[in-house]
């Protein structure tokens, strides 16, 4: 008997029917995702006239935002601001995931699902309510983080954070740590748990001590989950807006301290109280996002994913 | 120093209370803003500041700050376009997910492989990178200030990532299923729709990665659709929060407000969100 996919063989075209599952899916992507990205690189190559026509520039969008003495300052403030929240999340968020994770994944352990809704319960709230509570909980009229830092006998460290622009960053950082430690967690949590258990028994037979079996055994399986852990948050915090609009506002205050490229793109798309919203300028950052984003992902593919050795259990 | 670190008795005791311990300090810190929010939620303005730790008692309890939001805002509309747009995005997600994985996991025709890539490319790249394009498209189409405008484009923005995990699903349904189907003469469409219940497992994974960040998002709404008409819960929480800064009743309320629905079906699905996001991982 012959079976389908030998006859599908036989007929070079795409059937209908792969073409009426595929249709929908691939329209409404094409046209509200791709088309729109590539209708914004196209306009970081135009110039708006005054009589309101789009006129070719070339580079000179890119020239202008990475050289000229208004727009320079601008753009690579918020590149190295968006550096150092991300240095931040590595270095914080991470570890803290990572921890928790091994925690969570020991057997013996109770109470498990306990703890894991409750450590992931920030990571469900918006940037929105989250940066508003952390507004309320740092501010010195309420007097929440002046409280528990003198319970613990560091009251004289208090200061307002969000306010002052050599901290304001570093604590929206810490902030937006607090919300998202869930996502490592959860990930590391589930590859922990996927190492098979005679693994483990069989080294600690060798006598290997607990430290020794997560560090040679347990760490290298769950790196490439760490991989993606990473670049996880290098997207979301090389596109993030919301955290920062909410509790700096648009100028990304105080004296743009805390401006990131999400914030840059907005402002120079739309405008701020002065000045006037300018399209081609803002697909202009977003296209500099856009390769940002992009370098990092193919350098997670092509140099992370190729380096690290998946084993299959 | 480190020798000692590596062998003292904190590694031995790691099946002792230390775990616990590291935990439940966690576990405060995570809880505790947004416990305290919801507790000064419901006291009179002279308790927030005297005694903000305590629960509110008969003394303390005041509604003050909900009537504010209550006459102020119209917070039970953003709910329901709040609940509209993530809903019907959620549904067509699923849908067309689940055709076109269907398509790319099934069959071999031509280009298989770069349909498959190409869907997958908005997994990687945020889809906030085109909004000059999307608002541009959003008004020639005449659809700005319209719930059908964030439908589109959140179903556009989750579709990729639901594909990807659909497929994995879809190859996992036995082959000799589909084939019965087949010898029986049933239609390719007829095959699907026998399969679709199959994949349900695959449902909870993909609402944890798209009905969130839908429910969540601020920067849509605020470019698309900031009319009154169509505010969504976060926007609306977003713009009203923004007004009454000085007014801590009425902030810490619309806070509890904005996270009440989210949290309730946290505590209610934690399971299952939890279980999707790790089968998700697994994958």
């Amino acid at each position: 008997m012959q079976n389908a996919s030998e006859l599908r063989k036989k007929c070079p075209l795409i059937p209908s029917h792969v073409v009426v599952f595929l249709a929908p899916a691939t329209i409404i992507y094409t046209l509200f995702m791709i088309y729109p990205l590539v209708d914004s690189l196209r306009l970081s190559f135009f110039t708006t006239t005054e009589q309101g026509t789009e006129m070719f520039a070339g580079f000179q969008n890119f020239i202008t935002l990475l050289s000229d003495e208004l727009w320079a300052p601008r753009f690579w403030g918020a590149f190295k601001n968006n550096f150092l929240f991300f240095a931040v999340h590595m270095l914080v968020q991470n570890p803290i995931g990572l921890l928790l994770a091994a925690i969570l994944s020991n057997h013996r352990l109770s109470g498990k699902a306990f703890y894991r809704t409750i450590i992931f319960l920030p990571t469900i709230l918006s940037f929105v309510i989250v940066g508003f509570i952390w507004q309320l909980m740092l501010s010195p009229l309420w007097g929440i983080a002046r409280d528990i830092l003198e319970f613990v006998r560091l009251g004289d460290l208090f200061q307002p954070w969000l306010g002052l622009e050599s901290s304001a960053l570093i604590t929206l950082s810490f902030i937006s740590v607090w919300q998202f430690v869930g996502i490592p967690m959860m990930l590391l949590y589930a590859a922990l748990i996927a190492i098979p258990d005679e693994l483990i028994e069989a080294a600690f037979v060798d006598g290997a001590t607990a430290w020794n079996v997560f560090w040679r055994i347990k760490f290298p399986l769950i790196l490439p989950t760490l991989g993606i852990a990473t670049i996880l948050t290098f997207v979301g915090n090389f596109n993030a807006f919301d955290l920062v609009y909410t509790t700096q506002g648009v100028l990304a205050g105080p004296n743009f301290s805390t401006d990131l490229l999400g914030t840059l793109f907005y402002r120079t798309f739309f405008g701020q109280q002065l000045q006037l919203g300018n399209p081609t300028m803002g697909a202009t950052v977003a296209t500099m996002m856009f390769l940002i984003i992009l370098s990092g992902v193919l350098l997670y593919m092509f140099v992370w994913q190729r380096r690290v050795q998946t084993y299959e259990l | 120093m480190f020798t000692w670190f590596k062998t003292s008795r904190f590694w031995y005791r790691f099946g002792g209370t230390t775990p616990h311990f590291v935990l439940i300090l966690y576990g405060l810190i995570a809880l505790f803003p947004i416990v305290l929010v919801v507790i000064n939620s419901l006291k009179g303005r002279r308790a927030i500041f005297k005694a903000p730790y305590a629960f509110p008692n008969s003394e303390t309890f005041s509604m003050i700050g909900y009537n504010t939001v209550v006459e102020r805002t119209n917070f039970p509309l953003y709910f329901a376009n709040s609940l509209i747009v993530t809903l019907i995005s959620l549904l067509l997600i699923l849908f067309m997910g689940a055709m076109a994985a269907y398509a790319l996991s099934e069959y071999k025709f031509p280009g298989n492989m770069f349909m498959g890539l190409y869907l997958a490319l908005g997994i990687m790249i945020p889809i906030r990178l085109g909004t000059v394009g999307i608002l541009r498209l959003i008004v020639s189409l005449g659809l700005v200030n319209t719930l059908t405008a964030l439908i589109l484009v959140y179903t556009a923005m989750g579709l990729p990532l639901a594909i990807f995990i659909l497929q994995q699903f879809m190859r996992q349904v036995p082959k000799e299923l589909k084939d019965a189907g087949r010898v029986d003469g049933a239609s390719e469409y007829r095959i699907f729709w026998l399969i679709l219940p199959m994949v349900r497992p695959a449902v909870a994974t993909i609402a944890v990665f798209t009905m969130i960040p839908i429910w969540n998002d601020l920067w849509f709404p605020l470019i698309l659709a900031p009319g009154g008409k169509t505010m969504t819960v976060i926007l609306g929480a977003q713009q009203f929060l923004g007004q009454f800064v000085t007014d801590w009743n009425a902030v810490l309320s619309s806070l509890t407000l904005a996270m009440l629905p989210v949290l309730m079906l946290y505590i209610f699905f934690s399971k299952q969100l939890i279980r999707g996001l790790t089968a998700g991982a697994v994958k």
